[in-house]
């Protein structure tokens, strides 16, 4: 019976939003994408008259970032960015507190495995390294501080999983909330120098270059930090029980 | 026949009610939701395909703007990250029920509940 209702249900809502919903919106990819306001920002010329960007060759555009989503997420949405950080934060506090609030603290053990525990080793470094590059070029290939941050936090999974021994101190922690800090602070001196919170108060460079964008990169490794930092807490207390 | 990506996306939406409204157990119900999570994040990137546009960086292939729209795709990233928080909360928030009563299932936690008052 309840299967029955599970399927009426989800039929009415498919019913809606086919019948209903679909013949509102534009048709898959017949998009026009002058009308909308992303052509102002891959354009980089939302406060400028219209020029077009070419690759390594625009320079001290009003954002330099050759990723375009890296520079709504940390450039034109950066103030969305940092509620997101901080739903992350409160969602990592969370999960802590419930976790040390249990009764049966009953601490999860794997079974240590000669094979996992030498190639740990040596995948590891690799890992950790493939997380920097991931939020350092954040802003000129597809990734950026999340994906980093997350990469990070899966090594330290896999740490856990063939070591026993090993526990997140309370190292993780200080390194998430100077790196909270640090976000904060880049918004204050952007509201310092250029008079608005969060503004990319440093020159933007030529599109392209590992050196440019301005305070982007500074930002992105920052969130790597913080979203490696707070992943590996969480997973870390989950286990702790 | 070009709209298949919303019906796709529209399809696992369904799949994630149906599992929602069909299922007794409470962390079934949670995955369920990121499922939908799922769906939702298709469909809203799919809102912003061009036909022939390429994926909104600015490389040695691509020196020119011949984009998709990147603004569905940067509150994507948003999303992913609300869903991963909510995940955690929820997981762990599921491990003290069945701490508290012994159970997932919510019928079972009610006749407990009764019994307890």
């Amino acid at each position: 019976m309840r299967r029955v209702w599970a399927i009426l249900v989800a039929g009415v809502f498919l019913y809606f939003l086919v019948g209903q919903f679909l013949p509102i919106i534009p048709t898959f990819g017949n998009v026009d994408l002058f009308t909308r306001v992303a052509f102002d920002i891959i354009n980089k010329s939302t406060t400028t008259n219209y020029n077009a960007v070419e690759f390594k060759k625009s320079k001290d555009l009003e954002d330099g970032s050759a990723n375009v989503v890296t520079s709504i997420v940390v450039n034109y949405r950066s103030f969305d960015t940092l509620g997101e950080v901080s739903v992350l934060f409160c969602a990592a506090i969370g999960v802590g507190i419930l976790a040390s609030m249990l009764k049966s603290k009953k601490r999860i053990e794997f079974e240590e495995h000669k094979v996992l525990m030498i190639s740990t080793g040596i995948v590891l470094p690799l890992i950790l390294l493939f997380g920097a590059y991931i939020f350092i070029h954040g802003h000129l290939s597809p990734g950026g501080g999340f994906p980093g941050g997350t990469t990070i936090a899966l090594g330290i999974l896999l740490l856990m999983l063939s070591n026993n021994e090993f526990k997140v101190t309370d190292v993780a922690k200080h390194v998430e909330q100077s790196a909270g800090a640090g976000y904060v602070v880049i918004g204050l001196m952007g509201m310092a120098i250029g008079g608005v919170f969060l503004i990319n108060f440093l020159p933007t460079g030529v599109v392209g270059n590992l050196f440019s964008a301005g305070v982007v990169p500074i930002v992105y490794t920052f969130i790597g930090f913080k979203v490696g930092a707070e992943l590996s807490n969480v997973i870390s207390d989950l286990r702790e029980g | 026949m070009s709209n298949i990506i919303y019906y796709v996306s529209f399809i696992i939406l369904g799949i994630g009610i149906y599992g929602i409204v069909s299922q007794k157990n409470l962390f079934k119900q949670l995955i369920s939701l990121s499922i939908i999570d799922t769906a939702v994040n298709i469909f809203i990137v799919a809102l912003g395909y061009v036909e022939w546009g390429e994926a909104p960086i600015y490389s040695a292939i691509t020196p020119v703007a011949n984009f998709v729209d990147p603004l569905p795709q940067a509150l994507v990233l948003t999303a992913i990250v609300i869903g991963v928080g909510t995940l955690a909360l929820g997981s762990i928030l599921l491990v003290h029920i069945n701490e508290k009563y012994g159970s997932l299932d919510p019928d079972e936690i009610r006749d407990t509940r009764e019994v307890v008052e």
